[in-house]
């Protein structure tokens, strides 16, 4: 027994180890499918997703921006241009403390309060990936400082960029306007039209003017680099190669010589003039004062730059040209006069008598004429040349608003003129309708009279005026104002001229017209409201001034510009083209607080008119030489 | 020199030539592998080769112990093993915030490397001293010798190495005749207790099981291993890319790629049909082993040939299991084929055994 229990027990641990040896057999089985499992699940199943993963892993897209195209005037001079830089670049994820980098950095290399103050704001508006420009156009002893002191500045990077310079100046800023750092607002537009793969490895955009409206000319193609790339980031090599498209060069119809004879002509004023071409709607001159530099907004401007302009009581950020809007005044006389002329209601041999006012029937209210007693026997010449307001409320009251709005409607008054620049006004033409829907209420006979000389409601930009002027002067043919006459593509080095756009054609009878442009030679000759501007010229020319109130005169008053203070003083007005035989150009200028269009806005349009068409320049101005290019 | 080589040539009639030839496949199969996720490192191929010569020439010497003098280290190596295992608690260098290592001066050393085939063989020793006489307290006690050098090791803390010398230490209890009423109790036990274990577990460690339920949820940290070797596998397709043409290997996507990782490297460029391949091949050895184990003539060779067989399955269950994202990401290594010396001198000295209990038969019979 005691020999037997041993044995019989062995038997049963080797019979029940085997039974546990098949038990662990099949375990292993189990194991392994479960990983076949896995494997089949991985490699068949999913295969196509994780291929396309290993894909994406593999292969980087590395974005190569465009060269932004050029800005040239008519006569191939750099407006805006592109130069390489080196620029000192911040990147918060890589630096352990930026403050102390910073620190760091100033004891390198000299960075002003307000590289500074631009750098904070600008970093506050950025993610953490993003490099953020400190101090560009690098002094080549300061990038040999930061290359040489590199190793301790986690972060720190100096980079060479391509900036856009506007060497013009400030004076065309409001035309070129300026490109900026892409921000939240801009990726979201991008995103929204689908273009914002074309802005990897852009930095800026068109932000204002040219820059703006032609952004997508400007910009070019983004080129894409397939690149394979190691998980650490650094490629391997390329696969393939898109080249980036370089953006396209733009040239003006503008002369930035003409540009700066009309600035120059301002003077200490503050306003707008606007020159076109009365054939093909050209913008010869557009001129918005005071202007700004736009370089200050190319890599963001620092707070306090940014509070000044956009706080000055003179608002140099906005453009006069198309977004000031003002009382055309008497400029809007030669529109009525074609106005009577067309509609039937006037001859121009019909004469009035001017006692110095105006009374509606029933109505003891006096509207006054400019000037007191009246001008006496009028005709429509006459009525021009001499700006008599009591010709022009008859008409209006003949006319009746509907009439009066339907017609002047012809001429783009109360439209964008469809100027190839964003932001434009329409201004206000003002309607029994619009009056009813703006206001909701009925429109009084009254408003019809002062409508008539272009005040009340009525609001419009100096760029209408140019337009409207620009149809008296080409025989009632509406161009859209155009700043930019042709393309270039970079790589074909080809010009190729942009369409000229023209809205319509307003049929009006020559002899009409003829009588018009007379009262506005009139206008220009002695005894006319601007003939001291004409005086001498070699050539001729037809205008038009006008007075826009700022301040509303009490009935019985008098207004005496020596008096009020220069703020309050009327705006200027001028509008007008030469020569009349073959009109060339058409101004159209506004001065704020010039006090009366005669004396102050055209002797503007006369400098502009001079330099177009004879090449004369003010006596006391020196020009800048610039260069040109090709 | 004909008394030489027929020395030699009786040393290595006690190889087996099964379980050598699917040694050396999937030696030579690691070895391409390793040669392609190293970039063709000449420094990572040499130093595998030198780590493969070793481990063979130590599989032949550990061939050539007849299992009952090897039975006999059981004990001292166990003891050793536990004694070092204190010393590291006490003294250990604390490397990547765990204390593994003993540095012996020269070298770094981690006993729980040592514990692998010391805590089967003495368990071994253990039961066949009292064989055909075994009882519940047999199994107390082996239970006792299994949980102090594992708990010794979770304390380190090396979750991973615990469990697989967890593992051998069951697998031993297991084939000895372990009650299936013990086993089904102890794992309904341990399920139970799963919660408490949970909150023992240190919080990488937790985050290793958080990530594997969710790799996505930490892709450039702890999830990170994960998702790459999972792209590796499954962009290889069932073909694989070729050899040398995986882009997640050759790019630097797959981490720990010659080592821990080498799965995903083999997965891409290999595909569906090498991991079959592969698996087959391990699967074969267990075969191998666990006829081995069956024809053994004494208790301690079964034990010893079954619990290797299982153990070296659960090594490559682990390590494919965490590497194409069913398993925590544990420090295992992929048998046979992970660069990495220790692993494979471990592995190769437990395949001796193998062989030893194999071809020992006769003579112990006789």
């Amino acid at each position: 027994m005691s020999v037997a229990t041993p044995l019989k027990n062995l038997d049963r641990e080797l019979a029940g180890f085997r039974r546990r040896l098949k038990v662990g057999g099949a375990f292993v089985v189990l194991l392994a499918t479960a990983l076949l499992a896995r494997g089949f699940y991985l490699q068949i199943v999913q295969h196509d997703y994780y291929i396309q993963r290993a894909e994406s892993n593999r292969i980087s897209l590395v974005p190569t921006a465009p060269n932004r195209g050029l800005i040239v005037d008519r006569k191939n001079r750099i407006l805006a241009e592109n130069y390489s830089a080196y620029t000192l670049e911040l990147t918060r994820a890589q630096t352990q403390d930026m403050e102390a980098t910073l620190a760091e950095v100033g004891k390198l290399i000299e960075i002003t309060p307000g590289q500074l103050r631009r750098f904070r704001r600008v970093l506050s508006e950025s993610h953490e990936f993003e490099t953020v420009p400190l101090k560009s156009k690098l002094t080549d002893e300061e990038v040999a400082i930061l290359a040489a002191n590199r190793y301790r500045l986690p972060g720190v990077e100096v980079k060479a960029r391509l900036f856009r310079n506007y060497q013009a100046g400030p004076g065309m800023a409001h035309v070129v306007g300026f490109i900026g750092r892409i921000n939240d607002s801009d990726l979201k537009h991008l995103r929204e039209e689908g273009r914002d793969r074309n802005y990897k490895g852009s930095v800026h955009i068109g932000k204002t003017g040219l820059e703006q409206s032609y952004e997508t000319l400007l910009h070019g193609r983004t080129g894409f680099d397939q690149m394979e790339t190691e998980a650490s980031g650094r490629a391997v090599r390329m696969l393939s190669r898109i080249p980036p498209v370089p953006g396209k060069d733009l040239r003006l119809y503008l002369d930035v010589e003409l540009q700066a004879v009309a600035e120059h002509a301002f003077g200490d004023y503050r306003g707008g003039l606007v020159a076109i071409d009365p054939q093909t709607g050209g913008v010869l001159a557009l001129v918005s004062k005071p202007g700004f530099d736009p370089n200050l907004f190319v890599d963001g401007i620092d707070p306090e730059t940014w509070k000044e302009l956009n706080e000055s009581p003179s608002r140099p950020m906005v453009n006069r040209v198309l977004r000031g809007i003002y009382p055309p005044g008497s400029t809007i006389k030669p529109l009525m006069a074609l106005a009577g002329l067309e509609l039937g209601l006037r001859k121009p041999s019909d004469t009035i008598f001017d006692p110095g006012y105006f009374s509606l029937p029933n109505s003891r209210h006096q509207y006054r004429d400019w000037k007191s007693g009246g001008h006496g026997v009028v005709d429509l010449r006459r009525s021009i040349s001499q700006s008599c307001d009591v010709y022009y409320y008859r008409l209006a009251v003949d006319m009746g608003i509907d009439r009066m709005h339907d017609y002047l409607a012809k001429f783009g008054l109360g439209e964008e003129t469809g100027i190839d620049l964003d932001g434009e006004s329409p201004g206000l033409l003002p309607s029994r309708d619009w009056k009813q829907r703006r206001w909701k209420k009925p429109w009084y006979p009254g408003e019809t009279v002062i409508a008539g000389i272009g005040q009340g409601y009525n609001l419009t930009t100096p760029l209408q005026l140019a337009v409207a002027t620009a149809m008296i002067a080409n025989g009632g043919k509406r161009v859209e104002p155009r700043l930019v006459q042709a393309v270039r593509d970079p790589l074909t080095h080809v010009w190729q001229a942009l369409p000229v756009a023209v809205r319509g054609q307003l049929a009006l009878k020559p002899s009409n017209l003829e009588v018009v442009r007379q009262g506005m030679m009139d206008v220009m000759r002695p005894g006319g409201t601007a003939a001291a501007a004409a005086a001498g010229a070699a050539y001729t020319m037809a205008g038009k001034t006008g007075t826009a109130q700022v301040v509303g005169i009490q009935q019985g008053a008098r207004y005496d510009a020596s008096r009020v203070a220069r703020q309050n003083r009327d705006h200027a007005l001028f509008m007008g083209f030469a020569p009349v035989e073959n009109p060339k150009i058409v101004v159209a200028v506004l001065v704020e607080n010039g006090g009366h269009g005669g004396s102050t806005a055209a002797p503007i349009a006369r400098a502009v008119f001079d330099y177009y068409l004879t090449g004369k320049r003010p006596g006391n101005m020196k020009l800048e030489a610039s260069g040109g290019a090709d | 020199v004909a008394r030489t080589s027929h020395w030699i040539m009786r040393r290595l009639s006690h190889l087996d030539g099964i379980l050598l030839t699917l040694v050396l496949l999937l030696l030579g199969i690691g070895l391409a592998v390793v040669a392609s996720a190293s970039g063709q490192s000449a420094a990572r191929i040499s130093g595998h080769l030198v780590n493969i010569g070793l481990a063979l020439s130590l599989m032949v010497v550990m061939a050539n112990v007849p299992p009952h003098l090897l039975s006999k280290v059981g004990p001292p190596l166990y003891a050793a093993g536990l004694v070092l295992l204190i010393g590291v608690a006490l003294f250990g260098e604390v490397r990547n915030g765990s204390r593994r290592w003993l540095s012996l001066g020269i070298m770094a050393f981690q006993p729980s490397e040592l514990l692998k085939l010391a805590l089967p063989l003495m368990l071994a020793w253990y039961f066949h001293r009292n064989e055909g006489a075994l009882r519940a307290k047999h199994f107390l006690a082996g239970g006792v010798l299994l949980l102090v050098p594992v708990l010794l090791i979770l304390r380190q803390p090396d979750l991973g190495t615990a469990m697989m010398i967890g593992a051998s230490g069951f697998y031993l209890l297991f084939f000895a005749g372990l009650p299936w009423k013990a086993i089904l109790g102890g794992a309904a036990l341990g399920t139970a207790s799963l919660p408490v274990v949970w909150g023992l577990m240190h919080d990488y460690q937790q985050r290793r099981v958080l990530t594997l339920l969710d790799p996505t949820s930490d892709p450039l940290g702890d999830g990170y291993h994960i998702i790459q070797s999972t792209i590796a596998i499954g962009s290889g397709g069932l073909f694989g890319k070729g050899w040398m043409e995986g882009t997640q290997n050759q790019l630097d996507f797959i981490p720990e790629r010659t080592t821990d990782f080498i799965f995903a490297v083999f997965g891409e460029e290999f595909g569906y049909l090498g991991a079959i391949l592969l698996v087959v091949l391990y699967l074969a050895i267990v075969a191998r082993g666990l006829i081995i184990a069956a024809r053994a003539p004494t208790l301690f060779g079964r034990l010893m040939a079954a619990t290797l067989s299982l153990n070296l399955f659960t090594y490559v269950f682990v390590n494919m299991g965490m590497v194409s994202g069913i398993l925590p990401v544990v420090g295992v290594p992929l048998p046979l084929m992970s660069y990495g010396g220790t692993a494979l001198i471990t592995l190769l000295l437990g395949v001796g055994i193998l062989m030893s209990v194999a071809t020992h038969r006769q003579l112990n019979k006789t």
